[in-house]
């Protein structure tokens, strides 16, 4: 177990031309669960590779429990890791592939045993312990891959997609079992996926990356609710969160979209007379097919039932949102609905710069 | 399913059973062709080792009789028997061994190396690979024999294995390459994570998976310096090995002897082949079928 610290680590691929990782910077307290999140290609297997030791930095360091790792071989790190590929051994049995790293730090056979014993039982693997990878399933092979990866007692768990190759429904299950194994670990835990509501489901902290860079760092919740800028609410949240042009008035009291005025928040105080990005989630926004005082009305585009509530696509003001309404909620393509926008789910973006407005 | 019980069944056109007829034909013709043409190959295997284990006077018999009703081991004795055949048998096996260990040490970490890292000139390192068997053997032979007579080699079995090297090498490392591209490198990674040194994953995680395929490659190499005659024949003068010495023999030895050195050839190498597919196939669960 121990903290880990990033600084300005840059990469660039022999032959490429971009930076995979453009001066990143990351502090892990020790203990924590940090999911790194973003679209593919984004570099977030490239800094996990660089913390492993697969994958050697340009420039900048990397500190585990204060010590420089920066160049140390993998094999010295004290790290372990789950592929997304499984990456286990096939040529031999179960109980070898779970016990290899502590074989491999040559600790004594009963140790090795009985921890071997403690994670297939954690992974209900016990029965498969004397069967080859290859006749085992996709979903117990990855077990296989964690059972390896807890045994090490590791400063540092690093996990690239672990759950990305198992299909819908062992993914959730195994992801709030993961999750619960990864607590009781209280190993430092790197996890890298591009999958928002993995991430918002299992990290402590979540670092959203974009083109090889940090885009916003903080709680899965303040990601969501609080998006940095426009490309992490795109990308977080199902439905990605809707962006409105829209103007501030002259005085700074109203919000301008279309022909609607809607009463402004104190922080737009500062921006009278610009134009504004409005954010909002698809689930904040309230529908009525009556109108109300402060509604704006909207056009019902497309009606998605989800189940839990139905999905609406509606167009206000010229411009496309999605709108989240309760199961219950009757309309039909082409009626006219009445909006609602929650002022404390309302976020502010640049229209230039998508950057969040902060008040000044 | 109960909904459409109280439909009536729409008319069904009639079954065409054209196609499959014509499938069952076209599998019945390839069989014929798959027999036929084992046939071809297995026929000449059957009479060599018919004749090789005949009396010598049952060969004269007319007509040959086809199956083998007098066996005897007298031909076959006589043959092991006759001066420096046995002496000619060891020294195959010795360089067909040698050949085979030398070519795997060079061959392999170089297959590796092809597969695994980018380095600069590849392309043409993998292209001059092959002009050594550009070169046809009597032409590389030649210079071989003098060089080997300078410095005291000629005439021993490692000459003749460094020749077999030489020739065996291209496929080597161009087998095992390929044979290393297809250990995914990821599981090579988990064991350097998992505490490994560089040298560490190769033993004990990326050998074990490429051993089906290297099993394949020497079986190449061995079975090519098994049937090798020119190269060892200039090479040697009285260390040959067996194809050397049964050919020099042939031409003034009687019908006998020639059946019989001919099985002598031929079945060593089948046991080994034999013996090399058990890795071939079924390794770790996933059988070859
Ligand atoms: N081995 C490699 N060689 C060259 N470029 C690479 C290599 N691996 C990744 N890249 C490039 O680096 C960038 C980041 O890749 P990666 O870290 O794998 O992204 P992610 O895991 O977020 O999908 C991508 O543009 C990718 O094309
Ligand atoms: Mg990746």
């Amino acid at each position: 177990m121990a903290d880990i610290t990033i600084s300005h680590l840059v990469k660039t691929y022999p032959g490429g031309t971009e930076r995979a990782t453009d001066d990143v910077s990351l502090d892990i307290a020790d203990g924590d669960f940090t999911v790194l999140l973003g679209p593919s290609g984004c570099g977030k297997t490239t800094l996990l590779r660089m913390l492993a030791g697969l994958e050697l930095p340009d420039s900048g360091s990397i500190a585990v429990g204060g010590k420089d790792v920066t160049y140390l071989p993998p094999n010295k790190r004290n790290m372990s890791m789950v592929f997304q590929s499984y990456a286990v051994f096939p040529h031999r049995k179960v109980r070898y592939n779970i016990g290899f790293g502590l074989s491999m730090a040559k600790k004594p056979k009963e140790e090795i045993d009985r921890k071997v014993a403690w994670a297939a039982d954690l992974l209900q693997l016990g029965p498969y312990l004397d069967r080859l990878p290859a006749q085992l399933s996709g979903g117990q092979r990855q077990r296989v891959a964690v059972a390896r990866a807890i045994v090490m007692d590791a400063d540092v768990l690093l996990m690239d997609e672990p759950l990305s190759n198992l299909d819908a429904l062992l993914r959730l299950n195994f992801r709030s079992e993961l999750k619960k194994i990864v607590k009781d670990l209280k190993t430092t835990t790197v996890y890298v996926t591009h999958d928002q509501s993995e991430a918002l489901s299992l990290g402590d902290r979540v670092a959203v990356m974009r083109k090889g860079q940090i885009a916003q760092l903080g709680d899965p919740l303040d990601v969501y609710d609080a998006p940095a800028d426009r490309f992490v609410g795109g990308f977080i949240g199902s439905p990605p969160m809707n962006f409105i042009k829209a103007a501030v008035s002259g005085d700074g009291g109203a919000l301008i979209v279309g022909d609607q005025r809607l009463r402004a928040p104190s922080l737009l105080q500062s921006y009278s007379s610009t134009d504004v990005l409005l954010g909002v989630r698809a689930e904040n926004v309230a529908v009525d097919t009556q109108r109300s005082s402060g509604d704006v009305p909207g056009t019902v585009l497309v009606v998605e039932p989800m189940g839990s509530s139905i999905l609406l696509t509606v167009e206000v003001e010229g411009q496309t949102i999605k709108v989240q309404a309760p199961p219950t909620f009757r309309t039909s393509p082409g009626a006219t609905i009445w909006l609602t926008f929650s002022p404390n789910s309302m976020r502010f973006y640049d229209s230039e710069t998508a950057m969040a407005l902060v008040a000044r | 399913m109960t909904t459409t019980q109280t439909k009536p069944l729409a008319p069904q056109p009639e079954v065409d059973t054209a196609p499959l007829k014509r499938l069952r034909r076209d599998r019945a013709l390839l069989q014929a062709a798959c027999i036929v043409i084992s046939l071809f190959m297995l026929v000449p295997i059957y009479l060599i080792s018919l004749a090789a284990l005949s009396t010598r006077e049952s060969l004269n018999d007319f007509p040959l009789s086809l199956l083998p009703t007098n066996l005897s081991f007298e031909t076959l004795g006589a043959f092991l028997g006759s001066t420096g055949i046995l002496g000619a048998f060891g020294n195959s096996l010795i360089v067909g061994i040698g050949t085979l260990l030398i070519s795997a040490l060079i061959g392999i970490p170089a297959g590796y190396a092809l597969a695994r890292f980018a380095f600069p000139a590849k392309e043409p390192y993998q292209l001059f690979l092959l002009f050594t068997r550009a070169l046809p053997i009597v032409v590389l032979s030649v210079p071989l024999a003098r060089l080997f007579l300078t410095v005291d080699l000629y005439d021993t079995t490692y000459a003749v294995i460094l020749l077999h090297t030489a020739l065996a090498l291209p496929t080597t490392i161009l087998i095992s390459a390929s044979v290393f591209l297809s250990v995914p490198i990821d599981v090579e990674e988990a064991a350097r994570v998992f505490g490994c040194t560089p040298a560490g994953a190769f033993l004990k995680v990326v050998m074990p998976m490429a051993l089906p395929g290297l099993a394949a490659a020497s079986i190449f190499t061995f079975v090519m310096s098994w049937n090798e005659v020119l190269g060892a024949s200039i090479l040697t003068l009285d260390h040959r090995t067996l194809p050397a010495q049964v050919l020099t023999s042939l031409a003034d030895s009687p019908l006998a002897y020639r059946f019989a050195g001919g099985f002598a050839l031929v079945i060593p190498s089948i046991i080994f082949i034999a013996f090399m597919r058990r890795y071939l196939t079924n390794m770790w669960g996933s059988t070859i079928r």
